[in-house]
């Protein structure tokens, strides 16, 4: 069913479509209205679910930990100050191998205070062990949610649905509403490899020694070192997890197929911009005015950022000669994340074959200072016509200084 | 996958041995002294303070009470809490000069 709404209410749908059992949020901006309506869902009866107040963010997530080790499908949402309010449990939780989802409306940190949109939020968390997919519109936003349950629950692994604050989660926007039976076979009832059982009492997460130890058993335990070295072995298998799994939602619901990168008019292109978000579809639009010039340029999206999808990402810029990244985030003191992951995913390529594109780097929109597509072109076309010589260093797109 | 869930977190079944020979953590060791503490001296199961206060259970309601060094890791509650002061926290190093 064809639907006009916001992105907070896609996502939201989604997650009723996904059945949650358990939801625990604390509202901010711009994440509220989202939490609202599944609490809209609950209280009509519509979505069957525990909806659990809670009095921060740090107790919502303590609150899906819980609920998760019991073997409920749990569910949170946050943005910005409250993303990183939840910060010790965000390790916590993927350390526990839980398979939460959590929205993150993204919006900018304090401080100073903003309320309004940039990625420096989720971006800040990407070390944390979780699987991180954007979405660049409301249809990505309900399609991202049920996927992710389907996702985590294979890999035990917990998955963040990042959207843009106001850009996405206030604007409305016409998305297909998966229908309830068929969303029902895609994801069927969260059937947990082990949670809490009051007849076998357990102790979950204990502390474990630099070395590892027998259990009381005498069988030998996993120690630290075992535990976040599978982590890591799991994040990189659950790239093909994602692709199996995006592929059969293809299947079902006829739409996907993109699970790591979106490619727009790149078959040929000798130069690349790169975003995330609602930013990469902005872009699209400055590619066809330069495609209209004869400029021969493209325009990719980051779809999962963690795990990297770094050989699709190689593949993909391998032929060019410039990639232009794009970004509403800013590691301080270096340059924008994904600028960082992109050269590094080209290194080993350029290795292999002598030719490594030049990438330039572009921050933006940082507390929501709006992007101005003339600007965006501008900064587009100088990048197109600067050669491999350009000065590796940050620039800035709409700053009054 | 899901059936490696164990090897994948750290997870066990509370029991002794739990977290590993804790008794390796102890610098001080717990002595009673069987001349002084209640239920030693007057042969009935008393007091019992200590194995009430030990935080890790390694403590025995017996006559006397034993002390389960293998688990024990040497916190001082017990000779904190004793009424009788029948506990006494001795240097581990001086049963090592012992042992040789």
């Amino acid at each position: 069913m064809q639907m006009i709404e916001s992105g907070n209410v896609a996502a939201a749908l989604g997650v009723k479509l996904s059945r949650a059992q358990v939801i625990a949020a604390y509202p901010i901006t711009p994440q509220t209205p989202l939490t609202e309506k599944l609490s809209e869902f609950i209280e009509a009866g519509d979505m069957s679910a525990e909806y659990i107040p809670v009095e921060s963010e740090h107790s919502a997530l303590a609150v899906c930990i819980a609920s998760s080790s019991a073997g409920a499908r749990s569910f949170t949402a946050t943005s910005a100050n409250g993303l990183l309010y939840m910060h010790e449990q965000i390790h916590w939780a993927s350390g526990a191998r839980l398979p939460i989802v959590m929205c993150v409306v993204n919006r900018g940190v304090g401080a100073p205070w903003t309320v309004w949109n940039d990625h420096q939020d989720s971006m800040s968390q990407r070390d944390t062990g979780w699987i991180q997919i954007y979405a660049n519109d409301h249809q990505q936003i309900i399609d991202a949610v049920i996927k992710a349950y389907a996702l985590a629950e294979e890999v035990m692994i917990p998955v963040m649905v990042c959207y843009d604050g106001y850009l996405l989660s206030h604007t409305y926007m016409p998305f297909d509403i998966p229908d309830v039976s068929l969303a029902d076979s895609f994801l069927p009832p969260y059937k947990p490899a082990y949670c809490l059982d009051p007849g076998e009492p357990a102790n979950l997460n204990t502390v474990t020694l630099p070395d590892v130890r027998d259990d009381i058993n005498g069988n030998r335990a996993h120690g630290y070192f075992e535990i976040r070295h599978l982590l890591q072995q799991d994040m990189i298998a659950s790239m093909d997890a994602l692709e199996r799994i995006d592929s059969r939602f293809k299947t079902v619901f006829g739409r996907g197929g993109n699970p790591f990168i979106e490619s727009y008019r790149t078959d040929d292109a000798e130069f690349i911009a790169v975003g995330i978000g609602s930013l990469s579809y902005h872009l699209r639009d400055v590619v066809d005015n330069l495609r209209d010039e004869g400029i021969s340029v493209g325009g990719m999206s980051i779809q999962l950022y963690r795990p990297f999808p770094y050989s699709a990402v190689a593949e993909a810029l391998k032929g060019c000669r410039g990639i232009i990244v794009f970004e509403k985030a800013l590691s301080y003191g270096y340059q924008g994340p994904v600028c960082s992951d992109i050269k590094s995913a080209l290194y080993q390529h350029g290795r292999q074959n002598s030719h490594r594109p030049f990438v330039l780097n572009y921050i933006l929109g940082l507390g929501g200072r709006e992007i101005v597509t003339k600007d965006l072109y501008d900064a587009l076309k100088l990048s197109c016509t600067t050669g491999p010589d350009a000065p590796d260093e940050l620039r800035w797109i709409g700053l009054k200084i | 996958m899901g059936n490696d869930y164990r090897s994948r977190t750290s997870h066990s079944k509370s029991g002794p041995g739990d977290a590993g020979k804790t008794g390796s953590w102890r610098i001080l060791r717990p002595v009673i002294d069987p001349g002084v503490c209640i239920p030693a001296k007057r042969g009935a199961p008393a007091c019992y303070m200590c194995w009430l206060y030990c935080p890790d259970g390694v403590i025995s309601r017996s006559i006397p009470p034993t002390i389960d060094y293998e688990y024990c890791k040497g916190c001082g509650i017990c000779a904190e809490e004793c009424p009788t002061k029948a506990i006494t926290m001795v240097e581990e190093s001086s049963f090592i000069k012992e042992d040789k």
